[in-house]
């Protein structure tokens, strides 16, 4: 039995799809057979981000529909082992989410995988709301402003309340917080929320901080996903985040400006 | 066996007083009561959520209206109200009301509680409630809700007859309501309402004082008008005549 995991926000543009590729691939690198789906139907780009749009036959909704079957669907990732993607469907929306089909293609594919990433869009619609309600994990992606942390708060709520598992009341969902787009020096400067902070008003625990960096971008538009970068500091730090995720303890990097001595500004490192 | 079972009674019948609130029809429009309805519902939501409540028939007794009574418990179900009788009325009531499954209790005879005017207290949606009478069941306090979790953003907490007891913080955005008082562990943020259904000896109680408004038995105050040095502290809210009191425990 697969364990589901969404990747969720509310708010857009904090870099849902950019961790639910990462912590993906990630997880597949740890010897875990993992498939990421993106729920975001009418607007995908999972599948740019690892750079394999072009080899989307099938998606997501084809295998709903039965039009297509999930091996047809499912795309092998050829940088990673055990990385498996089902890509949202560009022409559709969102109501072709149907809960039956959701749940019998989530069954069938729990079957053959570890983990089932699910990439949620953003909102509190339709999309999200399927995307997390067979969830056993959430990761809840924040970036440290007010308004990304409301929204990641009320989406903790409904976490707690709309899904499978509040449903049946089994356990509640397992809730991780990953803050994205982290940068210590506004921090200092005041201008963005600090981690505790953060942590305060979600009061869940810290999976992962990823720092603001432009390799995030650069890997963005080369379509691969950025833990594979490993000279990277936001690829590190999403090592770090599956690390913890699957269990190990590791100190948080990259959570304060440190300043760096003559040799480091000498060699940039 | 049998005779085990014997000494062990299955199940018993006790008297009981309950809470239970009187919905008193001044209009015999269904339609009419339908829109209102809806819109008393709308403003909280979780306060109504599987209310029981017995439909007094008292001021529409003459109307024929009771002819609707199986559309009007339907209007109610959809609305998640569980009406379980019906007061007031003659045979006609009777027979409506039975053929609808709901049982029947007489008028109300106390005078004091019939001059009580129609409620119209927005606060207080609910706050028809049949007054202490020693004739009928009485609003009385029972139990109380305690939630450990996080009460987040969007959500709504009603904590109805008793005191609402929350271990964890409160967020921004989210709303709690109780019939008697409320304490806070954690962070107070958001709406906090006390004696929703007009107790006036309500109170609110928090370690970590941030609400964006309180309230008590209707009487509400916003966080601009809140002393600025009770921010984070740990404070008492009570109700004196028509003044909030805001103190730092």
């Amino acid at each position: 039995m697969a364990k589901i995991v969404v990747v969720t926000s509310g708010k857009g543009g904090v870099g849902k799809t950019t961790s639910s590729a990462a912590i993906g691939a990630g997880l597949a690198r740890a010897g875990h057979r993992t498939a990421i789906v993106d729920f975001d139907v009418g607007l995908r780009n999972l599948d740019l981000i690892m750079g394999l749009e072009r080899r989307v036959v099938y998606d997501f909704v084809n295998v709903i529909n039965e039009e297509a079957t999930l091996n047809q669907a499912l795309i092998r990732d050829k940088r990673v082992d055990n990385l498996f993607i089902l890509a949202a469907s560009q022409t559709r929306d969102k109501d072709a989410l149907t809960d039956d089909g959701v749940e019998r293609v989530l069954t069938e594919m729990s079957k053959d995988f570890d983990y089932i990433v699910c990439d949620s869009p953003a909102g509190i619609e339709r999309g999200a709301l399927m995307a997390m309600y067979f969830a056993d994990e959430a990761i809840v992606v924040t970036n440290p402003e007010v308004s990304s942390v409301r929204d990641s708060d009320r989406v903790l709520g409904i976490l707690s309340s709309k899904t499978r598992r509040a449903a049946n009341g089994q356990p509640k969902v397992r809730e991780h917080l990953l803050l994205t787009r982290y940068s210590p020096a506004r921090v200092q400067r005041g201008e963005m929320l600090s981690v505790e902070d953060v942590k305060e008003i979600l009061a869940i625990d810290l999976l992962g901080v990823i720092p603001e960096s432009q390799s995030v971008l650069t890997a963005s538009n080369a379509g691969v996903p950025v833990i594979l970068e490993e000279e990277s500091d936001a690829g590190q730090a999403y090592q770090d985040a599956v690390a913890r995720f699957l269990g190990e303890e590791r100190p948080h990097r990259f959570v304060s400006n440190e300043k760096k001595g003559l040799f480091g500004r000498l060699f940039g490192s | 066996m049998s005779q085990a079972r014997a000494s062990n009674p299955v199940l018993e019948f006790k008297g009981r007083l309950m809470t239970l609130t009187i919905l008193r029809l001044l209009d015999s429009s269904v339609e009419v009561l339908a829109r209102e309805l809806d819109r008393r519902v709308k403003e909280a939501p979780a306060f109504f959520r599987h209310l029981p409540v017995i439909i007094d028939v008292g001021e529409v007794a003459s109307s024929d209206l009771h002819e609707d009574l199986p559309g009007l418990v339907e209007l109610l179900r959809t609305r998640d109200l569980v009406p379980v009788a019906i007061r007031g009325g003659d045979a006609r009531w009777a027979e409506a009301a039975d053929a609808a499954g709901l049982s029947v209790y007489a008028a109300e005879r106390d005078p004091v509680a019939r001059r009580q005017a129609p409620v119209e207290d927005d606060a207080a949606p609910a706050a028809a409630a049949a007054p202490a009478s020693t004739a009928e069941p009485v609003v009385e306090r029972t139990g109380g809700l305690v939630v450990t979790q996080p009460v987040r953003s969007g959500q709504q907490i009603y904590a109805r007859g008793g005191d609402l007891v929350l271990l964890a913080q409160v967020s921004p955005g989210a709303e709690v309501l109780a019939d008697g008082h409320i304490h806070c562990y954690g962070t107070l943020n958001g709406r906090a309402l006390a004696g929703v259904r007009g107790d006036t000896e309500a109170r609110i109680f928090c370690q970590s004082f941030r609400a964006d408004l309180v309230s008590i038995a209707g009487i509400y105050s916003i966080s601009e008008q809140f002393d600025e040095a009770l921010t984070g502290k740990p404070v008492s809210v009570s109700l004196h005549g028509d003044t909030l009191r805001i103190e730092r425990l």
